[in-house]
């Protein structure tokens, strides 16, 4: 317990939601002046830069698809790993994970001989088993030879990573794609539908929000749920309760992989309508997914506006390259600054602060002599 | 002969900046923190380093602009982890994200620049690597304060009842793990490859953080583990003729988590190598 003049802060460990939303917030208002100094030294105002990303985010009604469509990958991949991370299994990897779904669709989609109407929902099936697969090793690996996964899921990316750019230089080189390292298009009937007009690919994003929906229920409606939130925040006594580590960790890894698979598909099938190198079928929303899961602090149904407001820093990033000619590394910038500052408010968050002013002390009572403090009324 | 011979000399310039990594990494994991932000740390090295040396002409200066921003970012995840007491995976992967942002910001205008004066591949950061390896085991195993730092790491409580600030010897060994990841950054760009390109750590320092686990947090094992991923860098650099040059890059990654994967489970129970308080925020007070 400390005091900060009128003000009483103690220890709280269960916050109440609206702390939690007001904490992030002062986070975020943290995360955008740090971001504004990094701004400042690239030589461009910070000002400028605030007010290009408000033009082109949310004073202009065009924007507003693009947020969205930047939204549904972030938002499965976080859900995902909001169960990761409350099973307490380090899944680092969604950004292999959603290339595996996209390598998926892709070979469901140029070389299956399924008829068209079967198309799409075998390529959503083939993404997220094989996603799930990619996330399913290192859990094993874990599982079974006590290899950290925050290691193993990360590495993998880079072997993923490097297995897209095998197959769209190598084996899957589209001989219609001019020498480009692109798959050929998908045919037609395995391109998502969107949103007329824009590149929201529906179906994906309706995923997506039943995902949460379903993940809420899952955590804190079903035994599973239980059994992850008892593994996650006391591995001892989830063992002395009889929990299995391996189911909790399995359908954490099972979950959170074929989520982001499914986002793979949906770059793939929604935007691309190919595979292409993994830098452009992906931009990192396998690293980004990290910071939706940690905004959402833990809850499924919370990775909705957390996914939204990474959407925005994506578009935003989107706009700064084209008015600025920043990089559109400068979400990286926005992205790791957020989580640092999430991260850094634990203690803030982790603290009721209330007004308590110092009464002023009583005027000794006359002829008060002989009391003892003891005697004093509380 | 002669092919080994170079082969070998390939596998400890590759090693260098892997050896670098992991030797502070291994210091801030003995104090007991977990810094995953190498890579991150080791991406402004680089950049920072290559901008100096461009700027002044001097790569050693280019050299100890690298140890600093290196030292700056680590003790960035000092205060969060260590005096916040904030999850120390979540920071350092935030530190990662934004180190290889910032450099690959600033660095926009630097793409693919060669640098104008460099250091000889095989330089004195090699060398120096080697003996930094001795000296930071016998600090560790032979020195009052090695020993007070791996206290901390091991049981901060009894540490702290000895008069040992944690909080102090933690952000001393966090900050002394990034100066060295900025270093082995900094070879990479003024040294190894003497030029500034995005994201060109690739992924080393995840590897680097693999080998801090591999070799048992034991600095003379780490530059066995450096040597042989040198080894391994250098083989998928030279096999592709043969194999496609995306598969062959895969090698590396797979290597260390077959690395990995073996080790622990040959450990098996006798994990008392990890430092027992490793990843654990220190309360005082409690238990």
């Amino acid at each position: 317990m400390r005091r900060i003049g009128p003000l009483l802060l103690l220890p709280d460990p269960n916050p109440s939601g609206w702390w939690a939303v007001c904490v992030s917030l002062l986070a975020l208002v943290g995360a955008c002046t740090a971001a504004g100094g990094v701004f400042w030294a690239y030589g461009v105002s910070p000002l400028v830069a605030y007010r290009v990303i408000a033009e082109g985010t949310f004073l202009d009604s065009r924007a507003l698809p693009e947020v969205v469509r930047r939204t549904i990958p972030l938002l499965l991949v976080g859900t995902g790993l909001v169960l990761a991370f409350r099973a307490q299994f380090w899944n680092i990897g969604a950004e292999g994970q959603l290339l595996s779904g996209a390598v998926a669709a892709t070979g469901v989609a140029l070389f299956s001989p399924l008829p068209s109407g079967l198309l799409v929902p075998a390529m959503l099936a083939a993404g997220f088993v094989l996603g799930a697969l990619w996330a399913a090793l290192p859990a094993f690996l874990r599982l079974r030879w006590g290899a950290h996964e925050v290691l193993t899921t990360l590495l993998l990316n880079y072997v993923a990573a490097y297995g897209v750019e095998w197959l769209v230089h190598g084996p899957w080189k589209g001989p219609s794609m001019m020498g480009f390292a692109y798959t050929d298009l998908f045919p037609e009937a395995a391109w998502l539908p969107v949103l007329a007009g824009t590149r929201v690919h529906w179906p994906t994003l309706t995923l997506g929000i039943g995902f949460a929906v379903f993940g809420s229920v899952l955590l804190y409606r079903t035994v599973l749920g239980f059994e992850i939130r008892m593994q996650g925040e006391n591995p001892e006594a989830a063992r002395y309760a009889g929990i299995s580590p391996a189911k909790t960790v399995l359908a954490a890894a099972l979950l959170s992989g074929g989520a982001a698979g499914l986002a793979g598909v949906g770059e793939a099938a929604g935007i691309h309508h190919r595979l292409l190198s993994p830098g452009q079928v992906s931009m990192g929303y396998g690293y980004a997914g990290i910071v939706v899961a940690w905004l959402a602090r833990g809850n499924p149904l919370g990775a909705i506006p957390s996914a939204l407001l990474l959407g925005v820093v994506f578009t935003s990033g989107d706009v700064m390259q084209v008015a600025l000619r920043m990089p559109f590394r400068v979400t990286d910038v926005f992205n790791g600054l957020i989580l640092l500052f999430l991260v850094g408010s634990t203690p803030l968050l982790q603290t009721r602060i209330r007004w308590a002013p110092v009464r002023s002390k009583p005027a000794p009572a006359p002829g008060g002599e002989g009391w003892t403090p003891s005697s004093r009324p509380s | 002969m002669d092919a080994v011979l170079a082969t070998f000399l390939r596998a400890l310039a590759f090693g260098t900046p892997l050896l670098w990594a992991a030797l502070g990494e291994i210091v801030a994991e003995r104090s007991g923190v977990v810094n995953l932000g190498v890579e991150g740390m080791m991406l402004l090295g680089a950049f920072f380093a290559f901008a100096t040396a461009q700027l002044t002409g001097s790569p050693f200066l280019g050299l100890g602009a690298a140890g600093l921003a290196g030292t700056l970012a680590a003790l960035v995840h000092a205060l969060v982890c260590v005096r916040l007491r904030a999850n120390q995976y979540v920071s350092g992967l935030a530190l990662g994200m934004v180190g290889a942002g910032i450099a690959g910001l600033l660095g926009r205008g630097w793409e693919g620049t060669p640098l104008g004066k460099a250091l000889p591949e095989l330089s004195g950061i090699t060398l120096s690597g080697l003996v930094l390896s001795g000296l930071v085991w016998g600090f560790l195993y032979h020195t009052r304060w090695g020993i007070a730092l791996r206290s901390v790491g091991e049981s901060p409580a009894a540490a702290d009842a000895q008069g040992v600030s944690v909080p102090l010897v933690r952000s001393l060994a966090v900050g002394f793990g990034g100066f060295t990841a900025g270093i082995a950054g900094g070879f990479l760009s003024v040294a190894y490859r003497p030029s500034w390109t995005e994201g060109m750590t690739a992924g080393m320092g995840w590897i680097a953080i693999a080998i801090t686990v591999f070799s048992g947090w034991d600095p003379l094992r780490a530059v066995a583990g450096s040597l042989l991923f040198g080894t391994l860098f250098h083989l998928s650099f030279r096999l592709q003729g043969v194999v496609a040059p995306e598969l062959l890059k895969m090698a590396p990654y797979l290597g260390t988590i077959l690395a990995l994967t073996l080790t622990t489970a040959r450990r098996g129970s006798r994990i008392q190598e990890v430092p027992e308080a490793l990843g654990v925020p220190y309360v005082r007070g409690e238990r």
